[in-house]
């Protein structure tokens, strides 16, 4: 771990900040260490995002540092791997998970290939912003949690925040890194506070490491993004049946924290993983099968999943039902034939 | 009878003033494709540029016809020809300076030989080896693009960033007249006029995507039609006629250097072979319609003009065969040669650093090789007993 903006800390300068506030200054911050870290995609500049992430970046930086560009998404990937060719660190923004699919060709073509395809020769150090996922409300084609894409693309590093500090570490590092990054955001924790003083010395997190939210003896609840705080809810709640679960946040997909997980499991013996996404090819399955191959002596218990329906991603006021929630979770871990161990 | 009803009550407010942001006019390609080879324009072309032309086009056919005749020997996994198309190939690359980036497609072989790279490094690719089979920082060339007109874009944003940077930097990019159906063609131009980035797009239209004619392509009245929707001017040139594509890439490329924005280049050519060695031509073109572009051919057009101006003599036509032999035995010899490969770099180049699932993956093969070898000195000591 590694620390950067060596500011002295001043106890009044932390205060409530949003994940989305966090990611900016992360943005913010690399701009202004780095002059070759350009950021550029729809709505960007003058309006800041639609989510207000790249809020006064045009403003500080100037146009060609912050673009607007056409609306596109293919064009937005497609020169910012030219831009990345020419030596730049475009940082690009996707605006909604489901208006990325146009650059999938762009994105497994040549964005996760191209260090492969030239033997080392030329890396492409792209981080792919994808605000992602559910809960907010969004009409059709604004909720996808599309990560089982990304993970299924050797070449692509794959990371998700759930929280503030995190949102600031783990993109900072993303940015840095030599390789190609999506870097998926969770949509409705925008908006979730923790205390941040932006300018205090920030942890930068490494990829690819997992973290215990929350230590636990009875099982592991296994989950990353949106559902961290969910699953955080949900232990909270297990206490009154006597559960004392463990919650580990991935943080990153690719590479995934064999370590860590492992770990945890064969202290508990229990896991369930927990995502949005639809169950049915999606990371939980390999997952629970990670989890299997490296803890199936340890375990008291098939590893279960708890995902979203494997349906098309449910209108605003139906969502409710197919996002994974505390009751579901506590089903599963319900489900982990208690009696077996007692 | 409502107030809206009556006649005369209501006044339209009339929308603000609205006018064209370009004047098409001086946008628009000409009617017919442009020419100098047996025009009167030829004159004004240095009789040592009509000269190299001429060498670099019997070079190009030679590689052409040395490619192909690999892949009947088995050297080669696939190989698709530019026969015909030499000229669009040549000029690209000599209107580029070292500094500037070519962005080929997969038939643009000769385009990354005539530039200066080896002429068995630019078939990596296609003999199957590794993929791009070069540096493309040390050249200043794309990889050889597979899928179609996706290099487009990559031609624009480094453009971008060249002229960013403003070091004077041109990219020019290389589509088949099927590739201009794809959506990246229409995002790269778009994005290009609005940057107004230093780059030629170069469609070599050659008459078929694969086996589908142009007109099942675009109903446009060209290709470079097409450039006038996005603010950039097109032009149309004959193909086969080295001078021109020569003159109006060059020019393209000065004027993209000089911060006059992008070009969409249409040359007509024809692409005398099959698709690739796997097609059959037959069976979508007729014979006699290829016989018609016989007459056209770019090393005809260009010997018929030095003839006439008396610049074609013995010395230059044996030189220039020479090369092209040289050329060819060099290539032929590197082809023959076995490839040294290591299994190992299938893991080295996925991250900057090899994840755990990697690293795990790495392990099963280095045992798997070992394993091999090991049973390969057994059956050798085996083999060395039974003697």
């Amino acid at each position: 771990m590694s620390t950067v903006a060596a500011k002295p800390v001043t106890k009044s300068a932390t205060k409530p900040a949003t994940m989305a506030q966090a990611l900016g200054r992360a943005l913010r911050d690399s701009m202004a260490e780095d002059p070759s870290v350009h950021v550029l995609g729809e709505d960007v500049g003058a309006l800041g995002g639609v989510f207000r992430v790249t809020d006064g970046l045009a403003a500080e930086f100037g146009e060609d540092r912050c673009t607007d560009t056409p609306l596109a998404e293919a064009g937005i990937l497609g020169t910012a791997v030219g831009m990345a060719m020419y030596g730049l660190r475009p940082v690009v923004e996707m605006q909604f998970d489901a208006f990325a699919y146009p650059a999938f060709e762009q994105l497994i073509s040549h964005v996760a290939r191209m260090r492969n395809r030239t033997r080392g020769a030329m890396p492409l150090p792209i981080t792919v912003r994808v605000p992602y996922g559910g809960g907010i409300g969004g009409v059709e084609h604004h909720s996808d949690s599309s990560e089982a894409y990304y993970i299924a693309t050797p070449g692509l590093h794959v990371v998700t925040p759930a929280t503030v500090s995190d949102a600031y570490g783990l993109l900072r590092a993303s940015i840095a890194s030599d390789d190609p990054v999506v870097f998926l955001e969770p949509k409705r924790l925008y908006w979730s506070k923790a205390d941040w003083n932006p300018d205090a010395p920030q942890t930068v997190e490494p990829i690819g490491r997992a973290v215990v939210r929350r230590p636990g003896r009875s099982a592991t609840l296994i989950t990353y993004g949106p559902s961290v705080p969910v699953c955080l809810e949900a232990a909270e709640a297990a206490r009154a049946e006597g559960w004392d679960l463990e919650v580990v946040d991935l943080r990153s997909l690719v590479p995934f924290d064999d370590e860590t997980v492992a770990a945890s499991v064969w202290r508990t013996g229990r896991a369930v993983v927990v995502h949005e996404s639809g169950g049915f090819g999606g990371p939980g399955g390999e997952i629970a099968a990670r989890v299997t191959e490296r803890c199936f002596h340890h375990l008291e218990a098939p590893v279960l999943r708890v995902a979203g329906f494997d349906i098309p991603y449910p209108p605003p006021m139906l969502e409710k039902h197919h996002l994974p929630g505390v009751d579901r979770i506590l089903d599963a871990v319900a489900r982990l034939q208690w009696e077996a161990d007692s | 009878m409502t107030v809206m009803e009556q006649r005369g009550a209501y006044r339209p407010t009339p929308p603000p003033a609205w006018q064209p942001r370009t004047d098409p006019a001086p946008l628009l390609p000409d009617a017919e494709p442009y020419r100098v080879l047996g025009t009167g324009a030829a004159d004004k072309v240095d009789p040592e540029l009509l000269r190299r032309l001429y060498a670099e086009l019997v070079r190009g056919r030679r590689y052409n016809t040395q490619a192909t005749a690999l892949t009947k020997q088995g050297r080669l996994a696939v190989y698709p020809s530019s026969t015909g198309q030499e000229a669009c190939e040549i000029a690209a690359a000599l209107a580029l300076e070292e500094r500037d980036w070519l962005f080929p497609s997969y038939r643009d072989t000769l385009a990354v030989v005539a530039r200066g790279l080896a002429p068995a490094s630019a078939l990596t690719l296609l003999r199957g080896d590794w993929h791009t089979g070069y540096d493309p920082r040390e050249h200043h060339i794309a990889p050889l693009s597979t899928p179609l007109a996706t290099q487009l874009p990559h031609a624009v944003g480094l453009a971008h960033a060249a002229r960013l940077k403003g070091d004077g930097v041109v990219a020019l990019a290389m589509v088949g007249d099927g590739g201009t159906s794809e959506g990246d063609f229409h995002e790269a131009l778009n994005f290009a006029a609005v940057w107004q980035a230093p780059v030629v797009f170069l469609v070599q239209n050659n008459g078929f995507a694969i086996s589908v004619p142009l007109a099942k392509q675009t109903a446009a009245p060209s290709l470079a039609h097409k450039a006038v929707g996005y603010g950039m001017p097109g032009r149309l040139v004959d193909g086969n006629d080295a001078a021109a594509m020569h003159e109006v890439l060059s020019e393209a490329v000065a004027r993209a250097r000089e911060g006059g924005g992008p070009t969409l280049v249409e040359a007509v050519t024809y692409r005398m072979e099959a698709h690739t060695n796997a097609d059959d031509a037959t069976r979508y073109r007729q014979d006699t319609d290829v016989d018609a572009w016989r007459d056209h051919d770019p090393i005809l057009l260009m010997e018929r003009e030095l003839t006439e101006r008396g610049l074609l003599d013995d010395d230059l036509k044996r030189q220039a065969a020479d090369d092209a032999e040289a050329m060819a035995a060099d290539l032929r010899e590197h082809m023959n040669q076995e490839p040294v490969l290591d299994p190992m770099d299938l893991f080295t180049h996925v991250y900057a650093e090899q994840t755990s699932q990697l690293r795990e993956q790495a392990a099963q093969l280095r045992a798997e090789l070992e394993v091999a070898s090991e049973e390969e000195v057994a059956s050798g000591e085996a083999e060395e007993e039974t003697r």
